[in-house]
């Protein structure tokens, strides 16, 4: 088994393939049909023992690093005008890597105005193993 | 009782239930009730008949879930009605679970998790944490395994060659949870040289015992990985090294070689060398010609370029390695190893740090970045 993380981005990425409203201009039933479409899209995965988690995060960020000795951490930002924005991201526990594009494959389906799919990009990561090796 | 010895017995108490005409998953689920009461109240009032307990405590389980469902009052009825069979016959029943669990219908990842359940004894929450995956989903991959399963007769011939592959990626999954994975597939593998008596079982056995032996020593306190030739050959523990070799001893004798065993043996010949510079490369070497006439494996032709490069210079390494698939794991480790030992700085630096660059584990990402950042350092002077 392997950890994959879905990313998705408000922005950056691969140009869209549909050219789709934001999702505040769909109609109530739109928006209602695509959030229970996510939440059934979770669910399937917690049937087939392939759901870890999805988070979805506020739009807007803070930069912050270290200030220096004695002094408070320095923040930037928010910009309203980042070129990569997350939205959020599921990740999944599966079998092989051609299981995790088509888990993702079916997750950017997910039906929009008129109830057609989205076509959304998503960026499909490997995690990396963190166990202690047993061999070497 | 201690724990593992409390999971010693679900097997047998399963086979138990599902002789007495329960179906698989829902004997399995009875025992694994059965077992979490254990687990909660043994500690303050231990039985004094631990198997029978577990028998009693789980057929009660099992005979409730089946009175839920209407369907099977017949059934409840005729099974109620047989007697408890002989233990002489827990050995049989354990067997066949674990050709059950490890049925090649599964997937290796179902596999893995209803081995560690209905043979291994662990609870979905330990097996959840060990694969660092949610409790529910990992119940939900367990019962799925379980459907899966479920038209497959107990009693059908089983392959040894799953069950072994299953254990062993049990093995390679190390240590993260509470539950020591690496110790559980040692105590299952125990069990199924115990019931087969097969070589590649032992063979498999002292693998795992050989490759343990060295834990201690394969890691620093911060965590960091120590290559084998770096490491402190007094941190191996000794006894487990006797064990593997001695099982591993015993199963060549018999003359059937198999991968496993071959791959022991490679482990044993370093476990042997008091020092890095005593081991015996040249026959490391040969035991790899062994195992790539075995298994044809590119990972192992990768690992077996080292060994040549040990045993007859580094360029003859690398003349062996540039017979691989240069996209195979570990290829780009190998060649920066054999470079920096042919003295090529700058390459090994490089193929070190693409090594680093393909890394799928943190540790081993770590030591590669340390390894190209060593020899940057050397080059600067």
């Amino acid at each position: 088994m392997a950890k994959y993380l879905l990313l998705k981005h408000y922005r950056g990425g691969p140009a869209p393939v549909a050219d789709i409203d934001p999702m505040d201009h769909w109609t109530p039933e739109e928006v209602d049909a695509h959030i229970r479409w996510m939440g059934d899209f979770a669910e399937r995965l917690r049937e087939t023992g392939e759901f870890v988690s999805d988070q979805a995060l506020s739009p807007e960020g803070t930069f912050v690093r270290y200030g220096g000795e004695g002094r408070p951490p320095v923040t930037d930002g928010p910009f309203a005008e980042t070129k990569d924005l997350i939205a959020g991201w599921l990740i999944i526990d599966v079998d092989t890597y051609e299981r995790a594009v088509e888990v993702a494959g079916a997750y950017s389906a997910a039906p929009g105005p008129g109830g057609k799919p989205i076509y959304e990009w998503l960026e499909l990561r490997p995690f990396m193993t963190d166990t202690s090796p047993t061999t070497e | 009782v201690n724990e593992s010895l409390l999971r010693d017995l679900i097997p047998a108490v399963t086979g138990v239930l599902v002789r007495r005409g329960a179906d698989f998953g829902t004997a399995e689920d009875a025992v694994q009730e059965a077992l979490l009461r254990a687990l909660a109240t043994w500690p303050r009032d231990p039985p004094a008949d631990p198997k029978g307990w577990l028998v009693t405590v789980a057929w009660r389980k099992f005979v409730d879930a089946a009175r839920s469902e209407s369907a099977r009052q017949a059934r409840e009825a005729r099974v109620e009605a047989e007697p408890p069979p002989g233990s002489a016959e827990d050995a049989d029943d354990t067997l066949r679970l674990y050709f059950l669990c490890a049925h090649p219908s599964l997937s290796p990842a179902s596999a893995v998790a209803l081995t560690l359940r209905a043979v291994g004894g662990l609870t979905t929450r330990q097996i959840a944490e060990a694969y660092l995956v949610p409790e529910a989903t990992m119940a939900q991959r367990i019962s799925r395994a379980k459907r899966t399963v479920a038209a497959v007769r107990l009693d059908e011939p089983g392959d040894l060659v799953t069950v072994l592959h299953v254990l062993y990626l049990v093995f390679n999954e190390g240590y993260s949870g509470e539950v020591d994975l690496a110790d559980e597939a040692i105590r299952l593998t125990r069990q199924v040289v115990a019931m087969t008596d097969a070589e590649e079982a032992s063979g498999l056995l002292a693998l795992m015992l050989l490759h343990r032996a060295r834990r201690a020593a394969r890691t620093t306190a911060e965590g960091a990985l120590v290559p084998l030739a770096e490491q402190d050959r007094s941190r191996w523990d000794t006894g487990l090294i006797t064990e593997g070799v001695a099982v591993l001893q015993a199963a060549l004798a018999r003359d059937r070689l198999g991968e496993y065993q071959v791959q022991a043996a490679i482990a044993a010949l370093h476990a042997d060398a008091p020092t890095v510079d005593e081991t015996d490369w040249v026959q490391i070497a040969e035991w790899y010609d062994e195992l790539v006439r075995l298994t044809d494996n590119p990972v192992v032709r990768v690992n077996r370029a080292v060994a040549v490069g040990e045993a007859d210079g580094p360029q003859a390494g690398l003349a062996a390695l540039a017979e691989v698939d240069p996209s195979v794991a570990r290829y780009a480790a190998v060649e920066a190893y054999l470079r920096e030992r042919a003295g090529e700085l700058a390459v090994a630096a490089q193929r070190y740090a693409d090594a680093a660059h393909a890394a799928t584990n943190r540790a081993e990402r770590d030591h590669l970045t340390r390894q190209a950042a060593r020899l940057h350092a050397a080059m600067r002077g």
